[in-house]
């Protein structure tokens, strides 16, 4: 089809170049350092392991909008609502004294009921599918305050499911114990859907998101396999915002804004590192696109100028259109790349 | 078995541009027939092919196939009775999906899709048999992309796909429309081998009057939404291709064949 190959190697270059780039023009030219000195002291200890941590908190969303965005072509931004949505749950329940495993089980239950409203409105109401979910968005801000009582709780002191792990005492730091246990989450939960999506039902799924003509010739129904489809990706980022709240220590309505660009951004960085046809290769790379894109961020928390040959003042809320630019530049230059080749 | 009875399909209905694609057509099918449609521009024979899948629900009428009333089942439901070719070779399969995965869905078709892995070894080895029958040495390139083989080989293969699970009904849209002639009457051929290993009943439209005439067993000419024609056994080996021109052109009032020269093929 369309020059994929080209595409591939366009987006690989592209985004490691400007990885590359920004991290080689702004660490601080010191006499004597050779290419890679310049490129490795950039994180501390500390900053490496919030990094690693919150890249594999999110791996859960990109994982989800893999789902949505690529395997059933539906763009969903009810993410930015059920990723606070699930941070919301966990932090009332584990408030009001449920167990955190339960608390856990049910954001992520709560995540599937939003995503689900969003198919529904979309396929069942015939409401376009990025507005369906923006509305979903936009009314999950009231229900996650109304959730918590308030924008914002505080899980501090609180028992988490790390609290009984950490109690192992087994000579890990807080934040390698944290590492390690959602480390483990995330690896089952990819596995289990690696293994959904091989599955005959997956691969009705699969093909509902590519071909839904011929699904429905198949005997597949598009409209179930959407809703199920949705409920999961919403599940999976709720999962994701109650292992937040659960290492973070705090749940707030804010903490979702921008989740959607996050997990496309992670989704996109895994497909140009590692392309395969191979949906546990893909999965994989989903979640390193996930860590790399917060190891990247948190290196950026760190710089106060750019320097690209020339430097520029650098704020972490210049994050966003650093973000956007990646993802549109990954999104832009395949298309360009088919132009020239075809038609 | 198809029974098509009454059948009326209006898009459109109450506006300025309804239109009546099928107004009243009486048709059917007995089991094992192999039925070619032919007809010009909106004479309403995809429209017909439609109704049957279930993509376009009838505005009056009814549709039956193997004796179930199925006029009111969405597509998804009748997949179970009806497997389908589509014109365009990248409508019946997925283009980045394997060659083995769009069998593997095919081979689900109507049947309940279980959390088991789609494709089980034994599996593996009957889609290897089933595709090596086509002669394109297909067999050996199961793991590749749908999306790199060439429009007759993926209408092969979606063919192989439409008799993998037992159905009642084929349903060929011009599947050999978007093929060179050589491709087109290998399509042909492995069209009729399917035909009859799986006794399928058949419908086939097509825009060539020789394919009409000289593939399956009986010949229907759709006109404006209503059945023209309907020739089968000795009276349809005697027609030729002029001859269907001029009755063509005898319900045009004399007017000659101005849409599409293609019927002439």
């Amino acid at each position: 089809m369309r020059g994929s190959s080209f595409r591939r190697i366009a987006i690989g270059v592209v985004v490691i170049a400007v990885i590359i780039a920004v991290i080689y023009g702004s660490s601080a030219p010191a006499p004597g350092e050779g290419f890679f000195g310049r490129l490795w002291p950039i994180l501390n200890e500390f900053a490496l392991w919030t990094a690693v941590q919150l890249g594999l908190i999110y791996g859960f969303v990109a994982l989800g909008v893999y789902l949505s965005f690529r395997v059933l072509d539906f763009p969903d931004l009810t993410v930015d609502g059920s990723f606070p949505l699930g941070a919301a749950v966990t932090a009332a329940l584990i408030v009001a004294g449920v167990n955190p495993w339960l608390a856990l089980l049910a954001s992520i239950a709560a995540g599937g009921v939003a995503g689900l409203i969003t198919a529904v409105l979309s396929v069942r109401f015939r409401i376009l599918h990025l507005l369906a979910s923006i509305l979903t968005m936009y009314a999950l801000f009231s229900i996650n305050i109304r959730v918590m009582g308030s924008s914002n709780l505080s899980l501090a002191r609180q028992e988490t499911i790390l609290t009984p792990i950490s109690a192992l005492d087994l000579g890990l730091t807080a934040a390698q114990t944290r590492v390690v246990v959602i480390g483990l989450l995330l690896v089952l939960t990819a596995a289990a859907l690696a293994w959904l999506l091989t599955s005959s039902f997956g691969l009705a799924l699969r093909a509902a998101g590519a071909n839904p003509r011929m699904a429905r010739a198949q005997g597949i129904s598009t409209s179930r396999s959407t809703y199920f489809g949705m409920a999961l990706s919403n599940g999976l980022v709720a999962l994701g915002g109650s292992l937040f709240a659960q290492t973070q220590l705090f749940a707030d309505v804010t903490v979702g804004s921008g989740t959607i660009v996050i997990g496309l951004a992670s989704v996109i960085i895994g497909e140009s590192l590692l392309r395969s046809r191979s949906i546990w290769i893909t999965l994989a790379g989903c979640v390193l696109g996930s860590v790399i894109y917060r190891l990247v961020y948190q290196w950026a928390l760190t710089k106060d100028e750019i320097c690209l040959g020339f430097c520029l003042e650098f704020r972490p809320s210049d994050l966003n259109l650093i973000a956007a630019t990646i993802i549109a530049l990954a999104l832009i230059l395949p298309r360009l790349g088919a132009g020239r080749g075809f038609r | 078995m198809i029974r098509v009875s009454g059948l009326e399909v209006t898009f459109g209905r109450g506006t300025p541009l309804e239109k009546r694609a099928l107004q009243g057509i009486d048709i059917t099918l007995e089991k094992g027939e192999f039925v070619c449609v032919i007809g010009s521009n909106g004479a309403g024979k995809s429209t017909l092919l439609s109704a049957i899948a279930g993509d376009v629900l009838p505005t009056a009428g009814r549709i039956e196939i193997d004796g179930i009333d199925v006029s009111r089942w969405p597509t998804a439901k009748r997949a179970r009775l009806v497997s389908r070719v589509f014109q365009d070779p990248l409508a019946g399969s997925c283009a980045d999906l394997t060659i083995e995965e769009n069998l593997a869905l095919a081979a689900s078709r109507g049947q309940r899709r279980t959390l088991r892995h789609a494709i089980t070894h034994g599996r593996h080895e009957a889609f290897r048999a089933r595709v090596a029958e086509l002669c394109l040495g297909l067999e050996n390139r199961l793991k590749d992309r749908m999306g790199l083989l060439s429009g007759g080989q993926r209408q092969a293969v979606s063919l192989v796909m439409a008799s993998l699970a037992p159905s009642s009904v084929l349903l060929l849209d011009e599947h050999t429309a978007a093929l060179d002639p050589g491709m087109a009457a290998f399509v042909i051929g492995v069209t009729n081998q399917v035909v009859v290993e799986s006794r399928l009943t058949t419908l086939m439209v097509t825009h060539s009057m020789s394919q009409a005439l000289q593939v399956g067993s009986r010949t229907v000419m759709l006109h404006e939404g209503k059945v023209l024609l309907d020739v089968r056994g000795e009276e349809r080996s005697r027609l030729t291709v002029e001859d269907l021109v001029a009755r063509f052109q005898n319900v045009r009032g004399g007017k000659a064949i101005d849409d599409d020269a293609l019927l002439m093929g």
